[in-house]
C-alpha cells in the first residue's frame, strides 16, 4: 500500500492553526467560566439617593393590580392623585407576570450590584424572602413610613423572612384556600374532600406554587406550615402523591385555573381568594372555602432593590398607599385582602357590600386560621422544591 | 472570460481586467455574511458556549455562593437518569404527531399544489393565516374546543367513543393533537414548494408506460417531493420535540415533556447545571436523529 503524504499548503496550515486555536480558546474560556456568588450586602451595593433632586420613581407591579379609571383604563386615579400631591412622577410598569420569570429578569443586575432601573417592585413572600436572603433589598426608613407603622394589619407585621418589616411592606395580601363550582359539584369542606372524594376524580386542580399547595396539605395533616419538620413535609407530599397517582388531581396550575373552574372543566381546586371574588362577580356558583384545618395567608410585598436611585420617593409612595382612604380605593378595585387597618371604614363610603366581604377585610375568626409558610434557607428551598416538582411532574 | 484569458494574445496583454475585478469583489461575499454571522455569534454561539459551561458546573453550587467550574461531566448521566421518561415521552409524542401531520399534510400540500387551480393562493393563505395569531392564543383556543363541556367531547360521548366520564383535555391525546395542529404549517409549506414544481407531464408519462396510480406516486411523485418532505419533517419534528406549551396547557404533569423539565430546572428549581445538561442532551439526541435520518434519506438538496 502506498501512503501519500498530503503536501502542507499555506491554506492547510492556516486552517489547522485557526482550528486548534479556536478549540483551545473554547476549552480555555469554558474553564474560566463558573459564576460568582449572587450574594450581596446592602452596604456593598449602596448608591446615592437622588430623590431630592429627581422627583421620579419607577414602580414595577403585576398586571391588573391597581385601580383604573372606569372610563379610561389607562388612567390610574390613586397614582395620579399621588403625582398631583407630591410632584413625584411615577413610571408605573406592569412587568411582573410570574415571580420566577421576574427573578430571571433582574437576577444578573442584582447579583452584579448593578441598577435594575426600578425603584420599587412587588413580589410574593417567598420570592421576597429569597431576595432579602441574597442581600438585594434596601432597608426602609421607618421614620418616613408613619402610616405603615400605624395601619399595617397586626397579623402581617411579623413575617418569618422580615421579622420587623424593615425591608418589605405588603402591597396586597390574599388567602390560598379551596374553591368549587356549585353547578358541577356539591359543597367542599376540607382538603381531604378535594383529594379523595370519588365524584371529583380528574376534576381537581392544585396550585403549582409549592407554598400554597403544601401549606394547605400540611394544615390538613394537623401540622403548622409556619413551623414544620422535613418528615411532616414528606408526609404531606406523600398524600399529594397519592392524589396524583389515583388521577384525582387533573393538573397543577398558576392563575389559569380560573377559566377552567368557571367553565366547569374542573369542579374544585386550590385557589387564590382574589381570583375567586373576581370570578364570583360573573358567576355566583363559584364559592371560596376556608377549610376547617386552616388557610394560607400570603402577601405581595413592595421592596426597594439595591442601587435604586429614588428610595426616599419610593418610601413616600409606600406611605401614601397606607392612608386608609387610598387603600380603600385600591381594594375596591383589586379585591385582594387589604393590609391596611381603617380601610374597611373608608370602604363603607365606596361600596358597603365590599366592606362586608371577609375575603377583602377578613374577620378575627378567619385570620386566626390563617398561616404563612415557614421561611426556608437556600438548601431547604432547593430540597423541598425539587421533591415537590417531582410530584407535580416537572 | 477565463477561456479568453488563456488564449495567447498577440499583444502580450492578457485580458487581465476581469481578474482584477474579481479580486476587488473577493471579500464581498464575506462582508454580506457579516451581519448574519455576527448575529449568530452573539445570540447563538456565545450563549451556547455559556450553556455548555453551565452544564459542567459543580452541581453542589448554588445561586448565592455561585457555581464553580469543575468539569462535572457526571451532570449528564444524573440528569438522564432522573428524567429519561420525559425524553422518551417527548420523542414519542412528537413522532406520533408527525405521523398524523403527514397523513393530513401530504394530501393537503398535494391538493394545493396540483389541484387547487385558482383557489391555490386562498388555500395557502388559509394554511398560513393562523400564524397571525400567537402560538399561545391558538393553544388556548384548543382548550375551549376540547373542553369537558364542549361540543366535541359531547359528540364523542354520544357516539360512545368516550365513556360518560371520558375527557380529551388533560390527556396525551390533547397534547398530541395540539402538537400536530401547531406545527402542521411547517410541514405543509416546504412540501407544497416541492410538489408545486412537480411536472404533471411526468405523471402522464408514467401513465403511458402502464404504471398504476399508486406506482406512479411511488416512483414519480414521492421521490420528487423528497426534499420538501425531508425539510418539512425536520421543521416539524425539531420544535415539536422541544415544545412545552402544549404539554403545559393541554396536558397534566403526567404528560410533561422534556421542555417542561428544562423550564422548571432553570426558572423554578434554579438548578442551572441540570437544566443546561438536559438542554444539551436534548440537542444531542435531536442532532443524532436528524443525522441518521438525513443519511438514510440521502438528500443533498436540504443540506
Amino acid at each position: 500500500m502506498r501512503r501519500t503524504l498530503r503536501p502542507l499548503t499555506r491554506r492547510g496550515l492556516l486552517t489547522g492553526t485557526l482550528g486548534s486555536a479556536t478549540l483551545l480558546a473554547t476549552a480555555g474560556s469554558l474553564a474560566g467560566c463558573g459564576t460568582k456568588g449572587a450574594q450581596q450586602t446592602e452596604a456593598g451595593c449602596k448608591s446615592d439617593d437622588l430623590s431630592a433632586t429627581e422627583k421620579k420613581i419607577a414602580f414595577s407591579n403585576w398586571p391588573q393590580y391597581i385601580d383604573v379609571d372606569e372610563k379610561d383604563e389607562s388612567k390610574r386615579p390613586t397614582v395620579d392623585a399621588f403625582i398631583a400631591k407630591t410632584g413625584i412622577q411615577v413610571t408605573y410598569t406592569e412587568d411582573i407576570n410570574d415571580n420566577n420569570e421576574f427573578f430571571g429578569k433582574v437576577q444578573n443586575q442584582l447579583a452584579g450590584c448593578q441598577p435594575t432601573g426600578r425603584d420599587l417592585m412587588v413580589l410574593t413572600d417567598w420570592m421576597a424572602a429569597r431576595m432579602i436572603r441574597l442581600g438585594w433589598i434596601q432597608k426602609l426608613d421607618k421614620a418616613k413610613l408613619p402610616n405603615v407603622e400605624a395601619n399595617l394589619l397586626p397579623s402581617l407585621r411579623n413575617v418569618s423572612f422580615d421579622s420587623e418589616r424593615q425591608l418589605s411592606v405588603p402591597w396586597q395580601s390574599g388567602l390560598s384556600g379551596l374553591a368549587y363550582n356549585a353547578k358541577v359539584t356539591g359543597e367542599i369542606r376540607t382538603v381531604d374532600d378535594l383529594l379523595t372524594r370519588p365524584d371529583l376524580k380528574g376534576k381537581v386542580t392544585a396550585l403549582s406554587e409549592m407554598r400554597d399547595t403544601m401549606g394547605l396539605l400540611l394544615q390538613s395533616n394537623g401540622h403548622d406550615p409556619s413551623n414544620f419538620t422535613t418528615a411532616q413535609f414528606d408526609d404531606a407530599l406523600a398524600k399529594l402523591q397519592r392524589a396524583v397517582d389515583s388521577g384525582q388531581i387533573r393538573k397543577f396550575t398558576g392563575n389559569d385555573y380560573s377559566q377552567d373552574l368557571n367553565k366547569g372543566d374542573i369542579a374544585a381546586c386550590i385557589a387564590w381568594s382574589g381570583d375567586v371574588i373576581q370570578l364570583g362577580f360573573e358567576n355566583d356558583k363559584i364559592k371560596f372555602v376556608v377549610p376547617e384545618s386552616g388557610v394560607m395567608l400570603w402577601s405581595d410585598n413592595m421592596m426597594v432593590p439595591n442601587k435604586a436611585g429614588h428610595k426616599a420617593n419610593a418610601e413616600e409612595l409606600i406611605n401614601y398607599y397606607y392612608d386608609p382612604a387610598v387603600a380603600a380605593k385600591l381594594a375596591a378595585y383589586v379585591n385582594y385582602i387589604c393590609p391596611v387597618k381603617g380601610a374597611q371604614a373608608e370602604m363603607e363610603k365606596i361600596d358597603p357590600d365590599l366592606a362586608k366581604n371577609p375575603l377583602i377585610f377578613p374577620d378575627e375568626a378567619m385570620l386566626s386560621k390563617a398561616k404563612g409558610f415557614m421561611a426556608l434557607d437556600e438548601k431547604q428551598e432547593k430540597e423541598f422544591e425539587a421533591k415537590f416538582q417531582k410530584v407535580i411532574g416537572a | 472570460m477565463t477561456a479568453l484569458a488563456q488564449l495567447p494574445t498577440s499583444s502580450g496583454e492578457p485580458a487581465a481586467a476581469p481578474i482584477v475585478r474579481r479580486g476587488r469583489y473577493k471579500l464581498l461575499p464575506y462582508l454580506l455574511l457579516l451581519p448574519g454571522a455576527a448575529w449568530l455569534l452573539v445570540f447563538f454561539a456565545l450563549p451556547l458556549l455559556q450553556l455548555a459551561a453551565a452544564s459542567l458546573y459543580d452541581p453542589s453550587g448554588s445561586l448565592s455562593t455561585g457555581y464553580a467550574m469543575t468539569w462535572a461531566f457526571g451532570n449528564y448521566p444524573d440528569a438522564l437518569q432522573a428524567y429519561w421518561p420525559h425524553f422518551v415521552r417527548s420523542f414519542a409524542y412528537s413522532a406520533i404527531a408527525l405521523v398524523l401531520a403527514l397523513l393530513m399534510g401530504y394530501p393537503l400540500a398535494y391538493a394545493i399544489a396540483q389541484k387547487a387551480g385558482r383557489w391555490k393562493n386562498l388555500l395557502l393563505v388559509a394554511v398560513v393565516a393562523p400564524m397571525f395569531t400567537s402560538f399561545l392564543v391558538r393553544t388556548l383556543a384548543w382548550k375551549t374546543i376540547l373542553s369537558d363541556n364542549g361540543w366535541l367531547v359531547g359528540l364523542l360521548r354520544d357516539v360512545h367513543l368516550l365513556g360518560p366520564d371520558g375527557r380529551l383535555l388533560a390527556t396525551p391525546v390533547a397534547v398530541v393533537l395540539g402538537l400536530t395542529y401547531n406545527f402542521l404549517p411547517f410541514l405543509v409549506l416546504p412540501l407544497y414548494a416541492s410538489l408545486e414544481r412537480l411536472d404533471y407531464r411526468l405523471l402522464e408519462a408514467a401513465n403511458d408506460l402502464y404504471a398504476s396510480p399508486l406506482r406512479a406516486f411511488q416512483k414519480v411523485t414521492l421521490p420528487l417531493s423528497m426534499p420538501g418532505l425531508i425539510a418539512g419533517t425536520l421543521l416539524f419534528f425539531i420544535p415539536a420535540t422541544g415544545d412545552y406549551i402544549n404539554a403545559e396547557l393541554l396536558g397534566t404533569p403526567n404528560q410533561y415533556m422534556i421542555g417542561n423539565v428544562i423550564d422548571s430546572a432553570f426558572l423554578v428549581r434554579l438548578d442551572y447545571p441540570q437544566g443546561a445538561a438536559l438542554s444539551f442532551l436534548l440537542m444531542a439526541a435531536i442532532l443524532a436523529i436528524v443525522f441518521v435520518y438525513l443519511r438514510k434519506a440521502g438528500t443533498e438538496e436540504v443540506l
